[in-house]
């Protein structure tokens, strides 16, 4: 894949996780998830050292050969990631950070809709259509 | 440390005497080092490297050589002789300045030794000291002083000499650093110029980059190894910079060299400070990409090493071989297969040694989330060479990976001297993996565990298990199916427990692989039916897990023997609904059980059963749990289960734990309905529990073939079940009826779920939230009720029988027997119909109804058991008409009649009747009393009246309903004197009685011989609701007894006025006269009553009189009452004279005259007197009282009722002890003066009126 965007609940299960290319889905279902090992013993750390003020932007939690993986974390504890080809070199900490800040208000904008009971799957068509803006920009 | 060239040019004889103690000195004390560009200062110390000069080695135009490069040249000389100085150290002075201007090195130092020594010497040509270095220093100090120093007695320890050489190392060190400053300067300014033009063709990358090493060297000499690492850094960053271009699309051409293909990739090499092997490739321009990526990092690990950072290291590494993979991908260099694989793994080993090598044991196990990305790394990349080389297949390799092997092993090149006789080198483990397939396989599976043990100390339990399923993919391969599901399993755990469903449902295929491989059928057949239901699989592949299970199902053989899944994995419980909705039955009625199930295969299924058992529960206390039951569970009739985990596809099964659902329970005794004991229940312990079990045991191996559910339970044989047989199941939601068993009364809980499938059944062990049924026995019921309220007594009334027929069901000839009363009848109705209920309407069928002398026998219809029916019958109650004392009569059922007596009711102004009605029933040895409330339309009252001898009748009747009534054929008759007449003086035959009026009725007694002292009357009218025809009119009988009818004394009273007036005045006294008559001759009763005999044989009675005047117009005067004695004679007459005074003027009513009876005290009787009933004659205001009451009581006597005839019975007796005044009845006495009045006139000499204004 090019990018791939997930969301994840504070009980660490999926809420969102969309990636481009469908073959290598399960593949990034996995990176996402193993990720979560790294959010969390970032979250723990920051916590430690920094108490309230802290910086939701977790950075890249771990690279691989092929992949990086990007972290985020709101004050609710929903985990944004945000996998990109190690390829991909146009995207720097500059672009992550912004396309985070976009995913973390369409976010807000679904908690905010009455109707979404928070803790279910995201299936807004509005935080679909950015992240398939981001998917399409990045990709 | 600091490593400067000082090159030395003059005496050598003089400098080599002094070079120890100067070597020594130099660096002692820290020098400040100002620099360029807003650095930082710092302390540096000066170490300094002296050189004989020679010409040669002084630097060529456009050296770049920064180490070897001389920072200062020192002129020694000791010469204090003028002569010698110009003679030969001037010119050799002027050589060595001029050599150095040609070579443009201006930092230059000329040191001066003088010693006490030498003066004594050359004492002739001695010129003064200062001279000499004057000289000096006008020759060739232009006005830089400071390049001459003088350095006194240097091997003497004189403070003197302590001085100089202090000063002169200062000197050294100023000049010396000023020199480097500059230098370093101008190096890196070359340096910068270098770079800037990088972009112009024929830069190479090589040639600059041996430039910045030079200055890296630098600092590493100063030990700044910073410094040096930036250098490394700027280097690295430009050829990453270089290397993205390229894949832009901007090609600089001196990159062509590292895009040559990779021949060697024995990857990094950190044991040497400085690889230079490979750094000569670099300076020749030979290097490949992994060449020099290998070298600056080695420079880059060894910098970071010496300032402590050995954890960057493996960070950096980690970047390093990531990077490099990808920029030999981005620059298409062709690399042989796997043999990247080598030079990550063997970089990856070295970079841990390394590190290995600079830290201790515990600091390692500290740092393990270092480095445990490499091993991670390092077994990836094994592995995969093991998948390429043929090492992990069950066969073995065949003679292409052999070939393949060979190729890869002949990229490593031969070991480096440095780890020959290491045994652990990277180089010999990746030889030997690559070897066979067992050190493969040992190799292999240290690593994996290593990484494994890392990643969970450091708890990345996801990453370990993450390595876990790669282990378990690498032992399937090798057909060991038992070992991959355990690893296999503990990572399912994990997803399940998180949620993610594509792992979930990955993982989960490759178990299935693992359990069919093992044989183990009851896992594979839950395993496979789960992934049936799986939504992330291809419907091909539903379908074929769905085959495996129903395959497994259908095949022949014992049937004895069945698997048990759970059904969450086939199908989901999603409603329940009861037919009807309020589930609850009356014993042996139909209720249905509706489920939908969600099956969750991909085809349709066909089940031989789906069976659900129940728990029943006879109901003890009753009532109270029940509708507690009730309120909980049904709404409309319909439990909705909530979703399990696997549909909604988020909540992980973690988030679903159930909520304590509590129940407040009541034992109520079953005769008082009195507590005798509370209690709350937890209904779905047996969740709740089950949880807390399975969480607990976790810790254990998992034994349950899938975390998500617990071994599902065994159907219990034999206990009562809701059964259907041989349904399909399709796709989807389905609907299947079940019909309940319903023939004890009690409460069912439904407990499993099971569905067989052949071999196989699927069972949901606890059906939550529970759902449970009731069925009720009931005991035939008979009401009767009002078909309109209110039941009025005396007119024909609807009243309805509604029987519920419960249990019991009535069979033909099945009759209600009515008890007759003669104060109820029972007519038949008009409409002799039972209808027959349930719910709707079920029947109409006729009624019949035979009615003997003492019963009424209403056959019912046949109805079946748990209906209504209903018919209606016309019941007429009879008023009772008044005081008839009638003979006990019993029943036929031998019980004593009961009367109907009237009594008020708080809720109407009617006077009700409570009507019973015994009714013999079929289903019962009692029988049924019902009781039906009527209410009287109407009230009367009676009053006798008089005129003189002549007596009226008045009737009142009002109508205190609230129907309009026609009355008619108002009658009076007495009933025991013939000779009586009544005559009426009513003139309307028929007339109006609305609601809430009266009518009042007349009649004129009329008597021949005597008038009896008593009349027995009787009222009767006929009434019927208003616009009815005259056969509905119901008559109305009002019986009535009047006593003492006759009048017996007539009083007439007259008023004279004063003597002398023609008319009364007020404040005059009047004389008022009352005349006593007798009208009648005695009854024989009366006489034996109360009568004396007059000394002169006459009887007499006495009566007394009293005058009273309520309305103060009458002022009494003397006495006001008396008593006199009548002779019992008609016309005996007495006359009373008595004084009054009229008060006011006006027509005054005549002062009211009252005629009691007194009786005398008889004193032959003893009975101790009653001080209550003393009379008091003297005492007017009590005679007033009795008088009062005594008129009230004559009313209620005139009523003529029983109970006031008693009473005058009891009075008579006493009145045989006491003196007593009894009161006449209202007939008895006619007062002629009543409401007569008198005109009076006002006092003739009063003048003066009184006006009273307010």
């Amino acid at each position: 894949w090019r990018v791939g965007i997930a969301v994840i609940a504070k009980e660490n299960y999926p809420l969102y996780i969309r990636s481009v290319a469908s073959q290598s889905e399960l593949k990034f279902h996995y990176t996402v998830h193993t990720s979560l090992d790294v959010v969390e013993e970032k979250i723990s750390a920051v916590g430690k050292s920094l108490g309230d003020q802290r910086e939701l932007y977790l950075g890249l939690l771990y690279p691989t050969e092929d992949y990086k993986v990007y972290g985020y974390v709101t004050n609710s504890k929903v985990k944004f990631v945000i996998v990109v080809d190690s390829s991909n070199t146009s995207l720097r900490d500059n672009e992550i950070r912004s396309m985070f800040r976009k995913l973390h208000n369409s976010f807000t904008d679904v908690m905010c809709n009455p109707f979404h009971n928070p803790g279910d799957p995201i299936q807004s068509k509005a935080f679909d259509g950015i992240v398939s803006g981001m998917m399409v920009q990045t990709g | 440390m600091f490593c400067v060239f000082l090159l030395g040019a003059g005496d050598q004889e003089l400098f080599r005497s002094l070079y120890t103690t100067l070597a020594q000195q130099l660096p002692r004390e820290p020098m400040e080092w100002r620099r360029t560009y807003g650095r930082a200062p710092k302390m540096i110390h000066l170490e300094a490297n002296f050189v004989q000069f020679k010409e040669e080695l002084l630097p060529k135009e456009g050296n770049k050589a920064l180490l070897t490069f001389p920072f200062l040249h020192i002129y020694w000389t000791d010469c204090c002789d003028t002569e010698a100085y110009k003679g030969s150290v001037k010119e050799d002075m002027l050589r060595w300045q001029n050599s150095l201007r040609t070579h443009a090195s201006p930092d230059w130092v000329i040191i001066v030794v003088e010693s006490n020594d030498n003066k004594k010497k050359n004492k002739t040509n001695i010129l003064p000291r200062s001279s000499i270095v004057d000289k000096i220093r006008g020759d060739f100090c232009n006005k830089q002083n400071d390049r001459c120093v003088v350095l006194s007695d240097p091997l003497k320890d004189t403070s003197r000499s302590q001085e100089s050489w202090n000063s002169l190392l200062l000197k050294l060190r100023t000049l010396l650093l000023m020199s480097f400053t500059k230098n370093l300067g101008r190096f890196e300014d070359d340096m910068r110029t270098l770079r800037e033009k990088r972009t112009q063709p024929g830069w190479s990358f090589c040639e600059y980059f041996m430039v910045q090493e030079e200055l890296a060297f630098v600092f590493e000499m100063l030990q700044q190894f910073e410094d040096a690492l930036v250098q490394y850094d700027e280097l690295d960053a430009l050829f990453t910079q270089y290397v993205l271009n390229f894949g832009a699309g901007d090609t600089a051409n001196w990159l062509g060299s590292f895009c040559a293909p990779v021949r060697n990739w024995s990857g990094l090499l950190l044991r040497r400070p400085i690889d230079m092997e490979k750094r000569d490739g670099i300076q020749r321009g030979e290097a490949s990409l992994l060449d020099l990526r290998s070298y600056l990092f080695s420079r880059q690990c060894t910098l970071l090493i010496f300032l402590q950072r050995p954890w960057e290291v493996t960070l950096r590494a980690l970047e390093l071989l990531h990077n490099c993979v990808q920029e030999l991908r981005l620059l298409e260099v062709s690399v042989l297969e796997g043999a990247l694989d080598c030079w990550v793994f063997l970089s990856c080993l070295e970079v841990l040694h390394r590190i290995e090598g600079c830290c201790d044991q515990a600091q390692l196990a500290a740092n393990c989330s270092h480095t445990v990305g490499l091993w991670a790394y390092a077994t990836d990349k094994l592995k995969s060479l093991g998948e390429l080389c043929g090492l992990v297949s069950e066969k073995g390799p065949t003679s292409e990976d052999l070939n393949r092997t060979v190729d890869l092993l002949a990229g490593l090149g031969d070991e480096r001297p440095e780890t020959v006789h290491s045994l652990q080198s990277p180089y010999k483990k990746l030889k030997e993996a690559l070897s066979s397939v067992e050190a493969f396989e040992r190799h292999y599976l240290d690593l994996s565990h290593a990484a494994m043990e890392m990643y969970r100390a450091i708890g990345r339990l996801r990453s370990a298990r993450l390595v876990g399923k790669s282990l378990a993919e690498f032992y399937m391969r090798k057909g060991d199916a038992e070992r991959a599901e355990n690893f296999l399993q503990e990572a399912l755990k994990s997803y399940v427990s998180e949620g993610w469903s594509l792992p979930v449902t990955h993982t989960r295929r490759q178990i299935a692989e693992c359990q069919k491989l093992l044989g183990r059928t009851e896992d594979y057949l839950q395993t496979s039916a789960l992934l049936a239901g799986d939504v992330n699989l291809s419907t091909e592949e539903r379908k074929h897990f769905c085959q495996e299970v129903l395959t497994y199902a259908g095949k022949p053989g014992d049937q004895s023997h069945k698997v048990t899944l759970s059904m969450s994995v086939f199908t989901e419980l999603t409603r329940l609904q009861f037919h009807p909705a309020k589930a609850s039955v009356h014993s042996g009625a139909v209720l249905q059980v509706e489920l939908t199930l969600r099956c969750l295969m991909p085809v349709s299924v066909h089940l031989q059963q789906l069976a659900a058992s129940i728990h029943f529960e006879v109901n003890h206390g009753d009532t109270l749990r029940r509708s507690k039951g009730h309120q909980r569970q049904t709404n409309q009739g319909t439990v909705e289960f909530s979703l399990g985990s696997s549909a909604t596809g988020g909540m992980p099964a973690s988030a679903l734990v159930p909520s304590l659902e509590l129940d407040e329970v009541q034992d109520r005794s079953p005769t008082d309905n009195s507590l005798n004991s509370t209690a709350v229940v937890c209904r779905n312990t047996h969740l709740l529990m089950r949880l807390h079990d399975s969480s607990s045991s976790s810790s254990s191996p998992p034994d349950t073939p899938n975390c998500i559910n617990a071994a599902p339970v065994a159907m219990k044989e034999g206990a009562q079940m809701l059964k259907v047989q041989d349904v399909t199941l399709e796709p989807g939601n389905n609907s299947i009826i079940l019909t309940a068993p319903s023939e004890r009364p009690g409460t069912y809980i439904l407990r499993q779920l099971c569905v067989t499938v052949g071999h196989v059944q699927f069972v949901l062990p606890h059906i939550y939230p529970s759902v449970q049924y009731d069925v009720y026995s009931q005991e035939p019921q008979l009401t009767v009720e009002p078909l309109s309220e209110p039941l009025l007594a005396g007119l024909p009334q609807m009243v309805k029988f509604t029987l519920l027929t419960g249990h019991y069901a009535v069979k033909k000839g099945d009759a209600l027997q009515l008890s007759n009363t003669e104060t109820m009848p029972v007519f038949p109705s008009t409409e002799k119909k039972a209808k027959t209920h349930r719910n709707t309407l079920v029947g109409e069928s006729l009624l019949s109804i035979q009615a003997s002398e003492k019963v009424t026998s209403i056959s019912l219809p046949p109805t079946p058991p748990y209906h209504t029916l209903e018919f209606q019958l016309q019941v007429l109650c009879i008023i009772p008409s008044g005081s008839q004392r009638l003979p006990n009569e019993r029943l036929t059922n031998g019980e004593v009649r009961h009367r109907p007596r009237s009594y008020s009711h708080p809720d109407t102004p009617m006077a009700a009747i409570d009507q019973r009605m015994s009714i013999d029933c079929p289903w019962s040895i009692y029988s049924t009393l019902l009781a039906l409330t009527f209410y009287i339309p109407f009230k009367t009252k009676h009053s006798l009246l008089s005129a003189g001898n002549r007596k009226y009748i008045q009737v009142w009747l009002r109508n205190v309903s609230d129907v309009n009534f026609t009355l008619a054929d108002v009658k009076l008759s007495e009933k025991q004197q013939a000779s009586l007449e009544l005559q009426s003086l009513n003139t309307k035959t028929q007339q109006l009685l609305c609601s809430r009026h009266s009518v009042f009725c007349l009649w004129e007694v009329r008597w021949k011989d005597d008038l009896p002292l008593c009349l027995q009357c009787v009222f009767s009218a006929n009434f019927s609701p208003l616009n009815q025809d005259v056969s509905a009119f119901k008559p109305f009988h009002y019986q009535f007894q009047l006593e003492r009818v006759p009048t017996l004394y007539s009083v007439k009273a007259e008023i004279f006025p004063p003597a002398g007036e023609q008319h009364c005045r007020s404040g005059l006294l009047c004389g008022l006269e009352v005349c006593i008559t007798r009208l009648t001759e005695p009854a024989e009763a009366e006489l034996a009553e109360d009568s004396k005999t007059d000394s002169d044989g006459l009887k007499t009675t006495k009566l007394m009189y009293e005058v009273a005047d309520s309305s103060s117009n009458w002022a009494v005067c003397g006495r006001s009452s008396g008593t006199v004695s009548m002779p019992m004679a008609a016309n005996a007459t007495h006359k009373v004279q008595i004084e009054v005074m009229p008060l006011f003027a006006g027509h005054l009513p005549f002062p009211k005259i009252k005629v009691l009876k007194y009786l005398p005290h008889t004193p032959s009787t003893t009975i101790q007197p009653d001080p209550d009933s003393c009379l008091e004659n003297d005492s007017l205001s009590l005679l007033d009282k009795t008088l009062e009451d005594q008129g009230d009581t004559a009313s209620i006597r005139s009523r003529g009722s029983i109970h006031s005839v008693g009473s005058n019975e009891h009075q008579q007796q006493r009145s045989s002890t006491m003196p007593r005044l009894e009161p006449f009845s209202p007939g008895q006495v006619f007062n002629h003066s009543q409401s007569q009045q008198v005109l009076v006139l006002p006092a003739a000499d009063d003048h003066i009126i009184e006006v009273n204004a307010t």
